[in-house]
């Protein structure tokens, strides 16, 4: 599932080699996040965020396996116990902070994760299942997000499975009772309560297993750079252990840095105060909105105020929604440009930065209470999301003319007929 | 067939949501009347408080005289069920201060007749959560003219603006603006009702529990004016929502001082590394 030149695992001493044997993890390990993997040399910062965002998960397991020991599922007592973890267990306010933030951490590795592969076109041959497995990944998270803020049981957790789980009943006919047996009542309850709890348990070792594929079919055409162009030769590539292993201990270093700030110093600043009052079904909060990281696809669900074809305008909103990220399952057939890198594709690279922007805008429209002059901005934004994906990225694969392509990732990063040698050093 | 078509599903499905985008864009909108609260609904005063800031701290002496207005102002309405007399203690009482505390207090503790099995109730003792002054829900809105007076012990965290809203709130009741009243002619405060710039809709049930300056007489000196007063008690508040502020501050800047020598560590190896490796 490598190159060539791949550096081969050699145990060392005989209880290793007695391992190697019996059990040959340490060569998996060697093989899959040691020498025995070669990456590109030229890989720049925002290839840390994969492993970041493995980072995350780990945190939120870790926390959230110690908050399971203090939390209780019930929604009598939910809310408090979580003030009982807060007050009365021993730093049980540093591992519920963690938690919390480590959620938007989380999304936030994942965000960048996911931009940079549509930047340099990661998505596209050979690594189709490398993306749709990160898809499938990023919904999993999404599921498990949601249900997770529902555990606190406060006013936003309440109204928030409220309006998702309203989602279902947009469905004809069969809505209605689908919702129900989802909730196991009329309304978010107990039993919704306990079932969440349960499956916000289940889900983020789904995501562990994912993750494992999700390597694995990255490490058989190997990962993508920045320029998009494909390993030619061992000059290409460096060993992960120790060149990335070190690079990535530094990125990480930054991250828990930047989480430890928000943890340490604001940790409610991304949160809603209204989940700090008790659920209350009689008492519907004046805006309801989910957290920051479903803020995008919230003003999509919105922005549909119109029963268009005689569809009514909720079922466009949750249809939409749900496409806003199906249709990236379809990216790699979508885009039929044969270049990977946005370095090279003058027209992508702008549509690329103008979609950022598209996304920031509906992130700031649905937080935003649903008056004018927001409701026709997330209008815009989310028509201009959809042409963007299926229409815009067409269009260009067919009308972009790129620029000419270094012949080698070696050549990119030492000008043209150069090598290692050329520059002193020996090559490797 | 398939492989003429297939260049043509995505902008077609695409196409699809952009139309019904463009006609909810393009669909007639009632126009909304500006609302009295859009105009005159106010932001939080600026306050400064003693915990701001990665290196802030409670004011000790602050929190208790906030504590001293929450029991002989607030607590008359107000539950604080989250917070037990013994964590008084915190903001620099002592033991046998926390004990009188908890036996005075003015309602006692549900409990039952040790002989008969009767409801009853007792003297709260240092390790009970502060009995709220209601039996229950219905209790407290058949005194407060169908209000709920809400918790207190999360209020500064489940209010956007925090402690300051609470301190403007309680000091920021007025009478309603003359321009107002030209502006809006038939807004009315509603009967049992006040008005309050500070307050979402404008009229809040509470009435102005800041009445006038030394409503309460501070031990330490502090003159009680009703600024003083209305900082204290939501300083104390916040106290109450957030009582590991200053275990969290302290540990924070420790962990960030860690991780910046460690991150500058790895930075160093990982330059060591590349050395000599151009990227």
């Amino acid at each position: 599932m490598s190159f060539p030149w791949a550096e081969h695992y050699a145990p060392k001493n005989p209880f290793m080699r007695w391992m190697d044997e019996k059990l040959p993890l340490p060569r998996l390990v060697y093989n899959a996040v040691g020498a025995g993997y070669p990456v590109p040399r030229n890989l720049n910062y925002f290839w840390n965020f994969g492993v970041l965002a493995g980072a995350a998960l780990v945190i939120q397991i870790l926390t959230g396996v110690i908050l399971a020991m203090h939390y209780a599922a019930n929604g009598l007592v939910a809310f408090d116990s979580v003030e009982h973890i807060m007050r009365d267990v021993n730093s049980g306010w540093l591992i519920r902070y963690a938690h919390m933030n480590g959620a938007s951490f989380f999304f936030i590795v994942v965000y960048l994760h996911i931009f940079r592969g549509l930047y340099y076109g990661s998505y596209k041959a050979p690594r189709e299942m490398v993306w749709l497995l990160g898809v499938v990944i990023f919904l999993l998270m999404m599921a498990t997000a949601f249900m997770g803020y529902v555990l606190p049981w406060g006013q936003m957790s309440y109204w928030g499975a409220q309006v998702i789980t309203g989602f279902f009943s947009a469905i004809p006919v069969v809505g209605e009772p689908v919702r129900q047996w989802l909730l196991g009542g009329f309304a978010p309850d107990n039993a919704a309560l306990n079932r969440f709890f349960s499956l916000h348990y289940l889900l983020p070792f789904v995501i562990a297993a994912v993750i494992v594929l999700h390597i694995w079919s990255l490490h058989i055409p190997g990962s993508n750079n920045p320029t998009g162009v494909e390993v030619k030769g061992p000059q290409d590539t460096v060993p992960f252990h120790p060149y990335y292993t070190a690079k990535d201990g530094f990125g990480l270093g930054v991250f828990l840095i930047c989480y430890s700030l928000l943890l340490f110093f604001a940790p409610n600043a991304l949160g809603h105060p209204d989940n700090y009052i008790a659920a209350n079904p009689l008492s519907t909060p004046a805006h309801i909105v989910p957290e920051w990281y479903f803020w995008p696809f919230y003003a999509i669900l919105r922005a549909f105020t119109f029963d268009f074809l005689w569809v009514p305008a909720k079922l466009w909103g949750v249809v939409a929604m749900f496409s806003a990220i199906a249709l990236l399952f379809f990216l790699p057939w979508i885009d039929r440009s044969p270049i990977r890198s946005a370095r090279y594709r003058p027209m992508y690279r702008i549509a690329f930065w103008v979609l950022v922007a598209d996304v920031l805008l509906l992130g700031f429209i649905g937080k935003s209470p649903a008056v004018e002059p927001y409701v026709r901005i997330g209008q815009f934004a989310a028509a201009y999301y959809f042409a963007h994906f299926l229409i815009i990225i067409p269009l260009i694969a067919w009308a972009e003319k790129p620029l000419p392509l270094p012949n080698s990732i070696t050549e990119s990063v030492l000008g043209e007929g150069s090598d290692d040698a050329a520059l002193g050093h020996p090559a490797a | 067939m398939l492989r003429f078509f297939a260049p043509f599903i995505a902008p077609v499905v695409g196409a699809l949501f952009v139309l019904a985008l463009a006609c909810a864009f393009f669909s007639h909108r009632d126009p909304t009347a500006l609302q009295p609260a859009d105009k005159y609904h106010r932001e939080p005063n600026e306050v400064h408080y003693s915990f701001e800031g990665p290196l802030g701290r409670y004011d000790r002496q602050q929190l208790q005289r906030g504590f001293q207005v929450y029991k002989e102002v607030c607590s008359a309405c107000h539950s604080m069920r989250l917070v037990a007399f013994r964590d008084l203690e915190e903001i620099g009482f002592t033991k046998p201060e926390v004990k009188a505390i908890a036996k005075n207090w003015a309602t006692e503790t549900p409990s039952i007749n040790p002989d008969t099995g009767e409801p009853a109730t007792r003297k709260p003792i240092p390790s009970d959560f502060i009995p709220g002054p209601y039996a229950n829900e219905t209790a407290a809105r058949a005194a407060n003219n169908n209000a709920l007076p809400p918790d207190m012990s999360l209020l500064a965290k489940a209010r956007e603006g925090g402690p300051a809203y609470i301190e403007s709130l309680v000091t920021g009741y007025e009478d309603v603006p003359a321009s107002l009243k030209k502006e809006f002619p038939d807004f009315q405060v509603p009967t049992g009702l006040h008005f309050n710039p500070y307050f979402a809709n404008l009229n809040i049930a509470m009435p102005p529990p800041l009445t006038s300056d030394g409503q309460v007489t501070y031990s330490d000196g502090t003159v009680a004016t009703r600024k003083q007063m209305a900082t204290d008690v939501s300083a104390f508040l916040m106290w109450a929502a957030e009582p590991k502020l200053e275990n969290r501050h302290r540990t924070g800047i420790a962990v960030v001082l860690y991780l910046l020598i460690a991150t500058g560590l790895v930075f160093a190896a990982y330059r060591n590394i590349w050395a000599g490796k151009k990227h």
